[in-house]
């Protein structure tokens, strides 16, 4: 028996609806897109898409325990209470903090915000949004007087020009921009401008690529600023009714546009062209995302592009003006609530006192903190600092996703009391809590979330809790009342706690807030189970939720009129020197999410970007001796990484790109966050995480290798490791920089084999040229495959690998004799006489893989098994290209040749490819 | 009239050096061949299925007496027709019989005989060799009415015998003096593998073992033998199987040249230049042989020159060895141990009983042992004989020519 229900995806802040087909007896849901949601009218991306296979047990976090013993959740909860307590009496309220996160539903996020703000009386509440949308909060802020996102979704389908600015919104933001794809296919006249330094799947429906140098959005938007005075297309009208500020904001943006073009080393005509459309194109939207507000002037960069919008008027009304992408399913909701450390609640702050007292009145709360806390940053270092002493992190992993997130794992380390509630067991962070809570996961949780168009839509439960798992509001209940608060603190269902949210919201707002949704605080516990996506404000003038403000030019600051902000633009704090000569970005991938805690369960999702990578210009690649395949090191002045090298003309010259992604759950040297600058904005305080300076060399270890189990392996021991997870096997690609003497026998240690007995293996062995590969076979049935490649690196080069494990700055070694000699066991064979070439072995990982899932292997696959090529005969699907339907590139391009296939629509017709969720269309076009 | 051309043998070496020549040059010499066996020519190697009963005698006859006929053959065959001199002087042979046939060429292909070894009761009834079709109806006769064999010699016939006489319904056991059965064609690891699998089928091992003696009953035929090490072992069917040595009994005493076999060069030319001789009896560029296929190489040279073409060298190219015993596959070729400077490929699939080891030197293959599979074979043997450069193939050279 299938259940069908309504929900909300649980990724990025686009809040595409979901119909799920719930069996509950079998554990099993069928995802598809909700065609009546507003959001995303059915579509759903290769995540979306793939949520059904998350929801198993695997990974979970089901009991509650605390220092490592497992507990009930009365004792849980009781040492919580205890500690949190103790802390309080001991060092006072600011001595404690709770970090929350952009997936927690807006009901928990409430009662996270109104524990921490109004009866612990500390603003040291804050989430991981701070590293997300705090520069849009910021911005949004000094311009209109609220943190509003004043157009729709609706508006891409009406705009006649789209910029998209530091976003790539085919990967980060996928239906997004599916909807935009689709609008310029409606409307071919429709412009779209991409300003990314970047060239990313996103430009492939660019009529523009402006690859900005990086940090330099602001001297772009205030030159078009500029340029829009000169080219009388400012609307006087406008800025004399409803703004105020313009002359000190034009007279700063003073550069003309080939000081524009100088600056942003932008070609002269190709920021004239972008000019001229913003200058004659009326219907103008600006989406921008985190390529913006993750800098140490996102604020500015912000206001510079609100500033071209108010300059011209066009903001408020159809198929115009500044939106920001939010990254997080319920980063809005989080605002809404106040769950940023600079932020009180319902859109009121601690700037005003009157504010302060109305929510403290509200709650009847007697000891309401009275400034702001600590935002994210400031937060682990004062953890660091012992002034933080007790801290709870809810539903996000900041030891991967700070900056300096060495730091942030050292200063865990060093905390006294660490509490984690997740859904996940194994997580970078809770390996360091010091009592874990299980929550209940996305499938199990009952509430509401905020999407980027301010939809508030309903987030429903399509399973029973998984073990003992309980909804965050529950726990953080629990909490207060053990704390004492047990009159302020009634909740027994998410419906109470949405109420009470909406009432505050309304609360003595009077049309002064632009938050307010008092229409929902008498909803019915049945209306709001039947809660249809509506976008707020909701109160007595707009019952039916509000599509659009500022259309009457009314904004919410204290003359009611918008605010130019004059933006002198700022470069970026930490600049590239001889000793971190590049520029490090980071971002998403098409197919993960966050720290891969349950996109990495969705085994369809791995094959895209199985391994943590670094783009690298080809250029720069020859200059630092990398190979395509190769595996290199980067260091900043922070901390480490080891990533495959990409090369790739997508990236410029002196940028390298890291997938933000990886843990230590899944690779040994692979999270991003270490190397990342610990600099934030001043008013935003979010960090600068697209741009650090970095160095680079080759990695050379000794060997290279890579296995294939059915069963999950502890490979402690190895200097290199990636974790896959694929279907029936677990994939993991290795380096180590010291030989076994004994290569087989090490290889049956490290698959877990105790055996005396040899008779269950395959084995291949070319010890000259230190090939050595293993295959255990169980009654025909694949165990797990080793292959094994010594490298035969110079002296020279060894004597490289120390160097930069002694963190050396490596720069200067760049002329490593051999440096060639990449650490990659390739699908291509490049046989260079006498070149020591180990590194190449034949192997298609994808057809190994895919013999797991045989419970026999044929003879034919056998005997080519640890050759790692099919048979004859086997279709080679090469790299997966579209995850929803697992096409790969080979198969594609098969098909375009086989059948002559000029369009990705025929690709689609023919092969399904690009069909579901159209995320894979720009690599299905590259290969057409 | 035709020149005469004169063939001692009627083995497989002799006609097949007479069915090139009748290939590359028919009727140009008047042909007679003497047969010390009474049949046209089978073929040997196939002794083995007949012995386990795969095969019958008609089955293995690759000509028979009506081939002879019409090619215009004379055929003296039977043992009173075994040739007993040549006269050189005279350019005859004379038989036993005392048939004489002059020759203009003479070839000699009087192939070679078991080593019987030098140990007392070597003369006993029931011990024999396994050489010809004699032999074979003996060991079928012992099996109908006797238990236990015993087979001397673990190289390929040796264990080719024991196979057969197993399958007979006999009690086999192998002695070999090596710990590594067929120690000529195979590493230590397949040799397990082998000894394994045949001891699975019920035929016994006695390795490294020295043999004393062989005993005899009242009539003077085998009932025992008995080690170095004192242990003795009942028997009633001894097979010497311990390797062949050249006829050259006949060229000796014609006052041809002959050290451990007769003598040719790469014309196949013994030291009268009129008298070839190809097969098991011969010697060249030092090396004696015992299969199959450097004989069928030099029939073909020798009949080139025969044939006056005169173009042809033989070289000795590495051998292939093939056990013929249903279900055990087997194959090893060229220098399957490799010097130091010997880079080894291996692989395993112990559960299947596959093991495949391949010698490269300089980039050239020069061995390969292969057991369990040897599909790829032929394959190897190829690269080997033609010394192809592997680099480039070293990758998939094991997995087989169909990754290529």
């Amino acid at each position: 028996m299938f259940n069908s229900i309504q929900t909300t995806c649980p990724y990025c802040g686009v809040g595409c609806g979901i119909s799920a087909q719930v069996s509950e007896q079998e554990h099993r849901v069928t995802i598809k897109g909700d065609t009546s949601h507003p959001a995303n009218f059915g579509r759903l991306c290769s995540k979306g898409s793939a949520l059904g296979d998350t929801v198993a047990l695997t990974d979970r976090l089901l009991q509650p325990s605390v220092y490592g013993t497992t507990s009930s959740w009365t004792d849980a909860l009781d040492v919580v209470a205890d500690r949190f307590r103790r802390t309080i009496a001991t060092y006072g309220a600011d001595s404690v903090a709770i970090y929350g996160s952009g997936q927690l539903l807006t009901e928990d996020y409430y009662v996270a915000n109104k524990l921490m703000k109004g009866f612990i009386g500390s603003g040291n509440m804050d989430t991981n949004s701070r590293l997300c949308m705090s520069s849009s909060v910021s911005g949004h802020r000094r311009a209109f007087g609220t943190d509003t996102v004043p157009g729709c979704y609706e508006d891409f389908e009406q705009a006649e020009l789209i910029v998209l600015i530091g976003s790539n919104a085919a990967w980060c933001h996928p239906v997004i921009f599916q909807r935009i794809r689709a609008a310029k296919e409606q409307n071919p006249a429709l412009k779209i401008v991409v300003i990314d330094p970047r060239n990313t799947a996103s430009c492939d429906i660019a009529d523009l690529h402006l690859p900005i140098a990086s940090g330099r959005d602001a001297i772009l938007f205030n030159g078009l600023l500029q340029h829009l005075h000169q080219q009388h297309a400012i609307n006087h009208s406008y800025i004399s009714e409803h703004t105020e500020g313009f002359t000190a904001a034009l007279d700063t943006a003073s550069d003309t546009l080939e000081q524009v073009a100088e600056q942003c080393r932008l070609d002269k005509e190709a920021v004239g062209q972008f000019y001229d459309w913003f200058t004659h194109i009326d219907k103008v939207m600006s989406l921008y995302s985190q390529g913006i507000n993750q800098s140490s002037s996102g604020t500015d960069k912000v206001n510079a592009i609100i500033n071209c919008h108010l300059a011209t008027g066009r903001i408020g009304k159809p198929g115009m003006g500044p939106f920001s992408l939010t990254g997080q399913p319920n980063a809005m909701g989080g605002r809404e609530v106040g769950g940023l450390a600079n932020q009180l609640a319902a859109h009121m702050d601690f700037s005003n006192a009157e504010d302060i007292d109305r929510v403290a009145r509200f709650w009847s709360s007697p000891s309401i903190a009275k400034k702001p806390g600590l935002a994210a940053v400031e937060l682990f270092d004062a953890i660091a600092d012992g002034s933080v002493k007790a801290v709870w992190i809810m539903g996000t992993n900041p030891v991967v996703s700070m900056p300096n997130a060495d730091k942030v794992k050292q200063a865990l380390q060093r905390c006294a009391f660490v509490v984690v509630s997740d859904c996940i067991a194994n997580t970078d962070t809770t390996a360091l809590a010091h009592v874990l809570l299980p929550a209940q996961g996305w499938s199990e949780k009952d509430g509401t979330v905020t999407n980027s168009e301010r939809r508030i839509s309903r987030q429903r439960a399509l399973f029973k809790p998984a073990g003992e798992a309980q909804p965050d509001w529950w726990i953080l209940t629990q909490v207060a009342r053990r704390l004492g608060f047990v009159k302020a603190f009634t909740y027994e269902r998410p419906v109470d706690i949405f109420r009470e949210h909406a009432a505050l919201s309304g609360f003595e707002n009077n049309g002064q807030r632009d938050f307010d949704i008092s229409a929902f605080a008498t909803i019915t516990a049945h209306d709001y189970e039947q809660l249809q996506p509506t976008q707020w404000p909701v109160n007595t003038a707009h019952p039916q939720g509000t599509t659009r403000l500022f259309a009457d030019g009314r904004f919410f600051t204290p003359s009611g009129k918008a605010q130019f902000i004059a933006i002198t633009p700022r470069l970026p704090v930490n600049t590239p020197d001889t000793n971190y000569p590049l520029v490090l970005n980071t971002g998403r991938l098409r197919d993960q999410w966050h720290t891969m805690t349950r996109t990495a369960l969705a085994t369809k999702l791995n094959p895209h970007k199985p391994e943590p990578f670094v783009e690298i210009h080809p250029a720069d690649a020859a200059r630092y001796g990398l190979l395509a395949d190769g595996l290199a090191t980067i260091n900043s002045a922070w901390g480490k990484m080891l990533a495959r090298v990409q090369i790739t003309e997508t990236q410029q010259r002196g940028n390298i790109f890291v997938p933000m992604h990886w843990t230590d759950q899944y690779a040994s040297q692979g999270r991003m966050g270490t190397l990342v600058n610990p600099v934030v904005d001043p008013l935003s305080k979010q960090p600068e995480s697209k741009h650090t300076p970095v160095n680079i060399c080759a990695y050379q270890p000794a060997w290279i290798g890579f296995v294939l189990s059915r069963q999950a392996l502890v490979l402690s021991n190895t200097d290199y490791w990636i974790k896959i997870n694929a279907e029936q096997v677990y994939r993991y690609e290795l380096a180590g920089e010291t030989l076994a003497t004994e290569w087989l026998v090490w290889g049956k240690k490290m698959l877990n084999s105790v055996e005396d007995d040899d008779s269950n293996w395959q084995i291949y062995q070319d010890s000259r040229k230190g090939q050595y590969r293993l295959a255990k076979i169980v009654a025909h049935q694949l165990e797990s495959v080793l292959f094994i490649s010594i490298q035969d690196n110079s002296s020279a080069a060894k004597e490289y690998v120390k160097t930069t494990n002694t963190e050396t700055v490596c720069d200067e070694v760049q002329d490593v004799p051999n440096a060639g000699n990449a650490g990659a066991i390739s699908g291509e064979v490049q046989d260079v006489p006498n070149a020591g070439n180990a590194g190449a072995i034949f192997c298609d990982r994808h057809w190994l893989s895919s013999l797991f899932i045989k419970a026999t292997l044929s003879p034919a696959e056998r005997k080519s098994l640890l050759l790692g090529v099919p048979p004859a005969g086997t279709p080679d699907i090469g790299t997966i290209v579209c995850a929803c339907f697992n096409v790969g590139a080979k198969t594609i391009s098969a098909a375009i040749k086989a059948h002559g296939l000029k369009t990705h629509q025929e690709v689609g017709q023919c092969l399904k490819a690009g069909t579901n969720c159209g995320s894979c269309i720009p690599e299905i076009k590259a290969l057409l | 009239m035709k020149p005469r051309l004169v063939v001692i043998g009627n083995g497989m070496a002799g006609m097949r050096t007479i069915e090139e020549q009748l290939l590359s040059a028919p009727d140009q010499y008047a042909i007679t061949v003497f047969g010390a066996e009474p049949h046209g020519n089978y073929n040997r190697i196939m002794l083995s299925a007949v012995l386990c009963g795969d095969k019958t005698l008609e089955d293995i006859v690759i000509n028979d007496r009506q081939w002879y006929v019409d090619n215009g053959i004379r055929l003296f065959a039977g043992e009173e027709k075994t040739v007993m001199r040549i006269d050189r002087k005279n350019r005859t042979v004379i038989a036993l019989d005392g048939t004489v046939a002059t020759y203009d060429r003479l070839l000699i292909a009087t192939g070679s005989k078991a080593i019987i070894p030098a140990i007392p009761g070597n003369d006993l009834a029931g011990v024999i060799s396994f050489r010809d079709i004699v032999d074979v109806n003996k060991m079928l006769e012992y099996a109908a009415h006797s238990q236990k064999a015993v087979i001397l010699g673990g190289g390929l016939l040796g264990l080719e015998a024991a196979n057969g006489l197993a399958l007979r319904g006999m009690q086999v056991t192998v002695i070999h003096n090596h710990n590594v059965l067929l120690n000529r064609q195979l590493d230590q690891h397949a040799a397990a593998l082998l000894q394994a699998e045949l001891e699975q089928r019920g035929i016994k091992f006695k390795m490294a073992a020295k043999l004393n003696a062989l005993l005899g009953d009242a009539d003077a035929h085998i009932r025992a033998v008995t080690f170095a090490d004192g242990s003795e072992l009942a028997c009633d069917l001894f097979i010497a199987a311990i390797g062949v040595q050249p006829n050259m009994a006949l060229a000796q005493a014609a006052g041809l040249y002959c050290e451990r076999g007769i003598v040719v060069n790469d014309t196949l030319q013994t030291y009268d230049p009129i008298i070839y001789a190809v097969g098991e009896c011969i010697q060249h560029r030092g090396q004696t042989f015992g299969l199959v296929a450097p004989l069928f190489e030099q029939a073909k040279v020798c009949a080139n020159h025969l044939s006056e073409h005169g173009v042809a060298e033989y070289v000795t190219l590495p051998t292939a060895t093939k056990l013929k015993v249903t279900g055990i596959h087997l194959f090893s070729v060229g220098d399957f141990h490799g010097d130091a400077n010997a880079e080894i490929l291996h692989f395993t699939d112990t559960a299947l009983g596959i093991y495949k080891k391949l010698v490269i030197s300089a980039n050239r293959l020069i061995g390969a042992v292969l057991y369990g599979d040897t599909a790829d074979g032929a394959w190897y043997q190829e690269l080997l004989e033609q010394k192809v450069n592997i680099a480039d193939i070293r990758n998939v050279l094991i997995f087989g020519k169909a990754h290529v």
